[in-house]
């Protein structure tokens, strides 16, 4: 009972916090105290937020380490783009045409996840990242291929597999336009993104996951994770809420991508590689498997952290991966963990996952 | 013929995925984890080499050699910094820290040697005419395969015969149960990183022989696609990674040549995915039913 009480206040605290950064973060902005890369940067962390949370719910909370996680933000960016570019004319409302794109983005990147899914969560471990893994290069190579365009006839759509078709063949008529033209992805999108949207965005995201983790089926997930067998001899669908997990975040995911993607006027599907999902493993993982505001801190902060090393010039990226090793050799060091457990008497033993 | 020729660029490719891919195998054998940073050794493999022959002017047998000994050193002294610390800790720790090594190492490389790419001579020039010249091997192609052989037998050998090598397998099956037969659990498991990045550095050389070029991500490509050849071939076996990145090779280039250019990868990852539902462990891995 008094652990029910304190989960509750843990994610009250967590919608309190990212309201009254929210609000600190719009002042600031509105009263021109930030600088100009720190705003270009909002929408992005807004974004990788999403993204961090969403992973957390795959690799913290159901246990299985996915390396293709950008893959599905790049369907939900792509999805996102023509989606908003087609329906400019339909629809002139730009917040509308967003909260569209994004649930359009999310619908795609659910579908993407479940094809994904069914076959990839018949593996456990090293072989489920590495096909995650192929899945995400084989999302990237193959709209890398796309070339749509959109005129007052609906959308043209052709697959330039061999490299032998360009733009002229979509047969557009003269009012038409290209939205992605294969390997230089989408140009000319009109930029409608914007931090408020990405706040939303990021609100909708932990209401979803918080709830899915507190519900009935978010414990039958975690008890997936912690052990597979015990959970499916009590009568527990081992694929359905594999499934359930994996998808819900393949669609927030999607939603992510198509925030990114209407952010940017140039796109390219190879911004989605294997090195973004690292990247978003990266903050899941130093935010604390199954800890949500842990990643929703180490997204904003490491988002951040390359932008604010720019006074190392050429040496931030190098800076950088030596934070990152050292902060995993101190948070692993057996004398640290006794520190920290020193410090903080009461903490909660089973909540730092089985790695 | 034109078949022949992809065919042999296929298993010459597919050589040096095997190269690199036997010491991914041997360090996730032993250590269990997914060593993200073993592209980039390749990396620091070319650029030592290509540094040894340019600037200091050593014969490319000795490039060679220096490219292996310096990978070497620097695959021990990663695996005691960075990954010996954490030999407790969850994977997932670990292989974050892998991440932060490649990052550093590819940084690293970039203040060192610049970001554009430089020309990379092959070690060995020339190459077979065969057919009135409707068929040609390149010298590099020739040695790739040969090496790939070479040391696919001196490995199987050194871990099947020679106390190195039992004690190595020891270790991966058991640390525990090795540490009690008293065997030296951490030293083995530094050979076995001095023993993947030697082999890292030779498919260095290799690969940026045929690629004719060197950038500091050369490596990260090759890197995952060795992986993905391990895996393929089922990982912890030696036979097994052999196969996985010969096979792997050849299907890029066959899916090069007669399917999509811009397809190939995926076509590489596309089998891999079906190899892995029908065989879960592999080509060659075996299958461990868990234990209730």
């Amino acid at each position: 009972m008094k652990r029910q009480t304190k989960t509750k206040i843990i994610d009250f605290a967590t919608y309190i916090g990212i309201v009254i950064v929210f609000i600190i973060m719009n002042t600031l902005k509105s009263n021109g105290m930030l600088t100009r890369s720190m705003t270009g940067q909002l929408v992005p962390i807004c974004c990788y937020i999403v993204m961090a949370v969403s992973l957390n719910l795959t690799v913290g909370i159901l246990g299985e380490l996915s390396l293709g996680h950008a893959g599905f933000m790049s369907v939900g960016a792509f999805t996102g783009v023509v989606t908003a570019m087609s329906l400019q004319a339909a629809i002139p409302s730009e917040g509308v045409r967003l909260a569209l794109a994004i649930v359009m983005g999310a619908i795609f990147a659910a579908v993407a996840g479940t094809l994904v899914g069914i076959p990839v969560l018949r593996l456990h471990g090293d072989y489920l990242a590495i096909v995650t893994l192929a899945f995400g290069e084989i999302i990237k190579e193959l709209i890398n291929c796309l070339i749509i365009g959109h005129d007052e006839n609906g959308l043209h759509i052709i697959f330039n597999a061999t490299g032998s078709r360009s733009v002229a063949d979509l047969g557009l008529t003269e009012t038409g336009r290209v939205l992605i033209k294969g390997a230089q992805g989408a140009t000319g999108t009109q930029t409608i993104a914007n931090f408020t949207a990405g706040f939303i965005l990021i609100m909708i995201t932990l209401v979803v996951v918080l709830n899915l983790v507190r519900s009935r089926s978010g414990r039958a997930i975690m008890a997936l994770r912690d052990n597979r067998i015990a959970a499916e001899s009590v009568g527990i669908n081992v694929t359905k809420y594999k499934l359930m997990a994996f998808v819900t975040s393949a669609a927030l995911a999607g939603g992510a991508g198509a925030l990114y993607g209407l952010n940017f006027s140039n796109l390219v599907s190879s911004k989605f590689d294997f090195n973004t999902s690292i990247l978003v493993l990266v903050f899941v993982v130093l935010g604390g498997l199954g800890n949500i505001w842990g990643s929703i801190i180490a997204a904003a902060v490491l988002t951040i952290l390359p932008e604010a090393l720019r006074g190392f010039a050429d040496y931030r990226m190098l800076i950088y991966a030596i934070v990152l090793i050292i902060v995993m050799l101190t948070t692993n060091d057996p004398q640290m963990k006794a520190l920290i457990s020193k410090l903080i008497p009461i903490r909660k033993k089973g909540e730092a996952g089985n790695g | 013929m034109e078949f022949l020729s992809y065919l042999i660029s296929g298993i010459s490719l597919g050589s040096v995925y095997a190269i690199i891919a036997l010491g991914y195998t041997m360090v996730y054998g032993i250590a269990k984890m997914l060593n993200f940073a073993h592209g980039d050794i390749i990396m620091v493999g070319g650029y030592v080499s290509l540094m040894a022959i340019s600037s200091m002017g050593l014969p490319s047998w000795a490039a060679v050699l220096l490219a292996m000994l310096v990978c070497t050193v620097l695959g021990v002294v990663i695996e005691g910094l960075a990954y010996k610390p954490l030999r407790a800790a969850p994977s997932l720790a670990v292989l974050i820290t892998a991440i932060g090594v490649s990052y550093f190492l590819q940084n690293a490389a970039l203040l060192v040697w610049g970001a554009n790419p430089k020309a990379y001579s092959p070690v060995i020039e020339g190459a077979f005419k065969l057919f009135d010249g409707r068929l040609t091997v390149s010298y590099i192609a020739l040695l790739t395969v040969l090496m790939c052989l070479v040391i696919m037998v001196a490995l199987s050998f050194f871990t099947g015969k020679t106390k190195m090598g039992k004690a190595m397998r020891a270790c991966s099956e058991d640390k525990a149960a090795a540490q009690l037969m008293g065997i030296n659990v951490n030293s083995t498991i530094s050979l076995t990183f001095a023993i993947g990045s030697a082999l890292a550095a030779i498919a260095g050389v290799l690969l940026c022989s045929s690629y004719t070029s060197l950038m500091p991500t050369t490596g990260s490509m090759p890197g995952i696609k060795a992986f993905t050849a391990a895996v393929f071939g089922g990982i912890g076996s030696i036979p097994g990674a052999f196969l996985g990145g010969l096979l792997l090779g050849i299907i890029e280039s066959m899916a090069k040549a007669y399917i999509s250019t811009q397809l190939a990868n995926s076509i590489v990852f596309a089998v891999l995915i079906v190899t892995l539902l029908v065989r879960p462990a592999g080509l060659l891995g075996k299958y461990v039913p868990e234990k209730v």
